[in-house]
């Protein structure tokens, strides 16, 4: 591990501050961070401990929903009774990732910003534009059986590794933040993770210094089902091959509404309009579900090993819908 | 640094990387917590931080300071066993050993999960948990075992989940010491 300063904050106005300097990194959990920074692949010149702030509790907001304190271990916000009883899919979607010591210790803002487990990403004798920019992507036309078959670039074909994320991702979830100078925004979650284009390194709209404070939840949805459907090499302790998150209400036989995210496939969590349209307002039918299953992957492209993820999103999905609408 | 583990007060002058697991192997002398990965894969690492299981690998004994951190050693030693080291024993839940004191404090760390009632990926009611042999090999995944002693380690983390009288971490770590 490359030497280090390190500053521990009270308070988010002081940790923001604190992180003006260059390199600086934000730590709490540290699972994927220290991970990195033993390999070399993160080198930050500072690391601000931000373990102290008042940023973990699970709170109603006012105007409905929730808010979720960016330091919430993972293991908290599954078993949080608020969090089973009206968003059920995030329980879900966290108690499939990683494993209990690792949930015990990862926090909420930090799953959001965890990087992918890309192989070449790890490998720091190959080339990898995430990593290096500019050196190459060593996935396109090697071994890329976990990685995306939408969103890529041709610069990066990444995936993000998150459950959480994905499940925050269909229930619209607002990431909180402050930045170095004080100012605070609201970002739709949908907003926040960039694709990779010719800039893969970059992965979110975050500024340097930019601190995850929260993240919101909007009120939940009245009657409906959830489900995250997670397909991985293992049955337990491992990154998804392809995973559904869906919140979906029925008015009888037909599909009320639907809100449906993707993990496994994409640099982000994977959301797409035309998906969810193919089958609101319709009868839950598998010809409506293969419709979805055609909207989702019309632009799916697989890289040699993983064109596997195709079929296999195609069924995942189709199957996720049977369930969540109870055919 | 200053830092409190099974009990005791230690003192140590370490470099500001130094993991929590390096701190107590390297520094002060606790060696039964293992180094496998040192990547969080394979939990040989596994120590109770308040309470909480953990890969100390991945920490940083710097963030700690003012922890109650319990090892292996914490939990108990020979002549006077937690119920989870006896429960292994008897029950021949290892091979080499390697993974073994890992694998007790997360047993021992799960066990206190299980009774706040949280819930696992194996739970069909997230409200309503019962602890199945299928819900004990989805809550220990985070150790490995390459002598697969699995079978061995859910019959003997079974048989004291049933008995319900496990010691309280932290209390028989400060009456053990270390």
């Amino acid at each position: 591990m490359k030497p280090f300063a390190y500053a521990r904050a009270d308070s988010t106005d002081q940790a923001v501050s604190e992180a003006l300097a260059p390199q600086t990194r934000f730590i709490a959990g540290g699972t994927n961070l220290l991970d990195l920074m033993k390999l070399q692949i993160e080198t930050p010149a500072k690391l601000v401990d931000i373990t102290r702030l008042p940023l973990n509790g699970v709170t109603p907001r006012d105007e409905g929903g929730v808010s979720i304190g960016a330091l919430v271990p993972n293991s908290d916000l599954a078993a949080d009774r608020h969090i089973i009883a009206d968003y059920e899919v995030l329980s879900r979607a966290l108690l499939a990732g990683a494993s209990g010591q690792l949930r015990n210790k990862a926090t909420t803002g930090g799953n959001l910003l965890q990087r992918t487990r890309c192989y070449y990403f790890y490998d720091t004798a190959t080339p990898c534009n995430k990593r290096e920019p500019g050196s190459g992507c060593s996935a396109i036309g090697g071994v890329n059986r976990i990685l995306a078959v939408l969103g890529t670039s041709e610069k990066c074909i990444a995936t993000h590794p998150s459950d959480m994320a994905v499940a925050m991702r269909a229930l619209d979830a607002t990431i909180v933040t402050q930045k170095a100078d004080g100012d605070r925004r609201r970002i739709a979650i949908g907003d926040f993770y960039r694709l990779p284009g010719d800039t893969p390194h970059i992965e979110t709209v975050l500024e340097p210094g930019e601190l995850i404070t929260a993240v919101e939840l909007p009120p939940k949805v009245e009657g409906a089902r959830h489900l995250y459907r997670k397909v991985r090499d293992r049955a337990s302790y491992a990154f998804a091959l392809v995973s559904v998150a869906g919140v979906v209400v029925m008015d009888g036989d037909t599909v009320a509404s639907a809100s449906l995210a993707f993990g496994g496939l994409a640099p982000m969590p994977w959301r797409n309009p035309a998906v969810e349209a193919a089958i609101v307002g319709k009868p839950a039918t598998d010809a409506n579900f293969a419709a979805a299953a055609d909207a989702l992957l019309a632009d799916a492209k697989g890289f040699g090993s993983n064109d596997f993820k195709i079929p296999l999103a195609r069924r995942t999905l189709i199957a996720s819908l049977r369930e969540l609408t109870g055919k | 640094m200053k830092f409190n583990i099974n009990g005791k007060t230690h003192d140590a002058d370490v470099d500001i990387r130094t993991s929590l697991l390096d701190l107590c192997r390297e520094h002060l002398g606790l060696t039964g917590s293992k180094k496998g990965c040192d990547h969080g894969q394979c939990g040989a690492c596994t120590m109770l931080v308040d309470g909480r299981r953990i890969n100390s690998c991945l920490t940083l004994a710097v963030m700690h300071q003012d922890s109650e951190i319990v090892t292996i050693e914490g939990l108990g030693q020979v002549g006077d066993l937690h119920a989870m080291q006896d429960a292994f024993v008897r029950h021949d839940g290892y091979q080499c050993g390697y993974c073994t004191p890992g694998q007790i404090c997360s047993a021992v760390g799960m066990l206190g999960e299980v009774e706040k009632g949280w819930a696992s990926h194996a739970s069909a009611d997230l409200t309503a948990v019962e602890l199945s042999d299928a819900e004990i090999s989805e809550r220990m995944s985070g150790n490995l075992c390459r002598c697969a002693a699995y079978p061995n380690i859910v019959d003997a983390i079974r048989e004291v989940a049933g008995k319900g009288d496990r010691q309280p971490v932290l209390e028989a770590a400060r009456e053990i010491g270390a």
